[in-house]
């Protein structure tokens, strides 16, 4: 009813004005800023008009004919211009509401903001877009981009046979995942990967925390002496990078020339162990060294928390008659796994994708027969060996996607829970 | 009596399992160390504490006509240090953005870092790859390091938010009221107090690409321009067995440096992770 007190109608006019950038502030007597929208908008159409033409129908056909269209670069242009489609869509639409705004104030006889006070709200309200966004653009073109890519894949027949520029890209729907599931040769090899990157997670990683747990508990016991050295030694694992120790346990673990076998069971009697080629022994092996390289970190973390907790703590519970082992359970334990939680968890995330150790170790090896992924392969380097090796681009992009919805499942679920999350102002 | 036998017990226990683990972690590093002096390519006839040792396998590797290996330790550092800058300042502003101005957008840019940090950005493999083909930044150091500092923004975004967040704000409100602009704020007030963090943030920022095979190996293609992480694993994959004194001696002069350093910052890595909290 507020609206039948304005004498004029401004808003509404420059508002419908605006449906060509420029014009609504032009009409509202702003004439620096309708001057430069109007130039925006012919600039916008002049340089991209052949982007998103292009890119549209590309991105719908994946072309039409060889070897005049390469379906993967009319896809990549078809993102592009997508992206660049919103932008200006976002842009238009500040330029609606703009005009209205403006008249609005005109209809309600404001005073308009002189060009100099629209310059200095400009830097007040855009500084943080302004610094923001040369990481964001990064971000876009490195991150977001190749994921929508991805996504967008994993809809598509692109392989080895269906490859530009030879032949053309067609959109194929779910089939990816519907093959993944039902035909026998790839749901065999997807879930015995899966079952084994889960399995891999589980156990490297409950191996490593409690190994590192367990030591930083057992050295920050008061009368044990040299703490300051044994410390520095048990961080020596995570001091040196990993793919430096990783190939190193892959020269030691060698079965021609290997110490393990060498030196160490042959100094024992024990016949040699095929460790690169029985998947088995590899997967024993390859928990065996992610618990070396792991376990100091999660040993110094535990050690920070443990010399945090007050000693008046344990001094009271000795009053109360307490043993050891009551003292370790009721106030050790839950103080320390309290204040770790959060980590423990990003430390399964991190073993699920954990490439470096499968890939430097034995490849993801040793070969299964009949599959296309090695005997210890996980998702993320089955994805790899798909990619770069066989060419499955689709498969690959399908199975990206799966792996990514497990990651963010996981994840979302586990910082539901975090503080961070339940900031007021994230709400 | 019987505490003291108790406790006696209880100290030998504890130091025998120390002594197995100190023998457990400085096995392997002691082996590689051992190998990289033994004379000969391969190993077999080698020990630990080799009887006739030689400085060859280093001297080899630090001939450019004969090893690529100063190229690659070249390439890593570069590598390393430039995502680290670039990370750096890009980091701090966002973060310096989300946490002290209330813009549209704001909420869903956070939700989204959040979401985008769970996702190993190596994931999208083949799209990277397709990407550098088209933009002719592959096998560029330039890609990588734009990949790399691009992947490396939605976690230390969070990481670095989270400390502004404790940085009280009636100190740039009142340097507001004293008339300083938005980049002196930014520049004089809260950056120097954010030091802590920065520091933390550089230290990711430099491990995670000296650390990175995936990437590397993915975007680069000339053996000159390989990282250590890409040019090592290509020494022991072309012919294992065949060079690996060679190798050894590789990896021996990349992880003393590195333990060195590490050891020297490790108090900063365990603070930074158990502040920042979100991600670790």
């Amino acid at each position: 009813m507020k609206e039948k007190s304005y004498q004029t109608n401004h808003r509404k006019i420059a508002a419908a004005l605006s449906i060509i950038p420029g014009l609504g502030q032009l009409y509202n007597k702003q004439y620096l800023k309708g001057i430069a929208f109007l130039i925006l908008t012919g600039a916008f159409f002049g340089v991209f008009s052949d982007l998103l033409n292009m890119g549209l129908w590309g991105l719908f056909t994946l072309g039409e004919q060889t070897p005049r269209d390469h379906s993967i670069f009319l896809m990549v242009e078809g993102i592009l211009a997508v992206i660049v489609l919103l932008f200006g869509i976002g842009f238009y639409l500040f330029n609606l509401n703009d005009a209205y705004k403006v008249g609005l104030k005109r209809d309600m006889g404001e005073r308009l903001s002189t060009v100099k006070e629209q310059y200095h709200n400009l830097i007040d309200n855009g500084f943080p877009y302004l610094i923001m966004s040369p990481g964001f653009l990064l971000l876009i073109f490195v991150v977001v981009f190749p994921i929508i890519f991805v996504v967008l894949l994993a809809f598509t027949n692109y392989d080895l046979y269906h490859s530009p520029p030879a032949k053309l890209v067609d959109w194929v729907g779910l089939k990816n995942f519907f093959d993944l599931f039902q035909l026998q040769s790839w749901r065999e090899t997807f879930f015995s990967v899966l079952s084994w990157t889960i399995i891999w997670t589980f156990v490297a990683t409950t191996f490593q925390v409690s190994l590192g747990m367990f030591l930083a508990i057992l050295v920050n016991q008061k009368d044990v002496k040299g703490k300051a050295i044994i410390r520095t030694v048990f961080i020596l694992p995570w001091a040196v990078p990993a793919f430096v120790s990783i190939l190193v346990f892959a020269g030691m673990f060698n079965e021609s020339f290997g110490a393990i076998n060498r030196d160490i069971l042959g100094f024992f009697g024990i016949d040699p162990v095929p460790w690169m080629t029985e998947a088995m022994y590899t997967k024993i092996a390859l928990i065996g060294i992610q618990t070396w390289l792991g376990f100091p970190f999660i040993f110094a973390m535990t050690t920070g928390v443990l010399q945090s907790i007050p000693e008046e703590l344990y001094e009271a519970a000795t009053v109360d008659g307490a043993t050891n082992f009551q003292k370790f359970k009721n106030i050790t334990l839950p103080l320390v796994l309290f204040a770790t939680a959060p980590i423990l968890i990003t430390q399964y995330t991190f073993n699920f994708n954990n490439f470096n150790i499968i890939y430097l170790f034995n490849g993801g090896g040793p070969a299964v027969s009949g599959a296309n992924a090695g005997g210890t392969d996980i998702l993320i380097s089955w994805i790899y060996s798909l990619t770069m090796t066989s060419a499955q681009y689709s498969k690959a992009a399908a199975i990206t996607m799966l792996l990514s919805l497990i990651v963010i499942g996981v994840a979302l679920w586990q910082f539901k829970r975090t503080k961070s999350f339940q900031e007021e102002d994230m709400m | 009596m019987g505490i003291k036998r108790q406790k006696y017990i209880r100290l030998t226990l504890t130091y025998l399992v120390i002594l197995a683990m100190f023998a457990i972690i400085i096995y392997p590093l002691l082996w590689i160390v051992g190998s990289s002096f033994n004379p000969g390519q391969s190993l077999s006839g080698s020990s630990i504490i080799p009887k006739n040792a030689t400085l060859a396998h280093y001297q080899e590797l630090f001939d450019t006509s004969r090893s690529n290996y100063l190229y690659w330790y070249w390439n890593s550092l570069k590598v390393s240090v430039l995502t680290m800058v670039f990370t750096v300042i890009l980091v701090s502003l966002t973060a310096y953005s989300f946490s002290r101005y209330r813009f549209i957008g704001r909420k869903n840019s956070l939700m989204t870092f959040l979401i985008l940090q769970m996702i190993p950005n190596f994931a999208a493999l083949i799209a990277i790859f397709i990407l550098a083909l088209l933009t002719g930044l592959l096998d560029t150091h330039l890609g990588l390091i734009l990949v790399y500092v691009g992947g490396a923004i939605p976690m230390n975004t969070w990481l670095m938010k989270g400390y502004l967040d404790t940085i009280p704000k009636e100190l740039d409100e009142s340097a507001k009221m004293d008339g300083a602009g938005h980049l002196r704020i930014f520049f004089q007030i809260v950056m120097p107090l954010a030091t802590p963090i920065i520091a933390v943030v550089a230290l990711f920022a430099f491990i995670a690409p000296f650390g990175d095979f995936i990437l590397a190996r993915i975007l680069l293609r000339t053996e000159e321009k390989y990282t250590l992480a890409v040019g090592l694993y290509d020494m022991v994959a072309k012919q294992f067995g065949a060079e690996f004194t060679t190798f050894a001696a590789g990896a021996v002069l990349i992880a003393v440096p590195i333990a060195i350093l590490f050891l020297s910052f490790q108090k900063y890595f365990v603070s930074g992770l158990t502040a920042g909290g979100t991600k670790g």
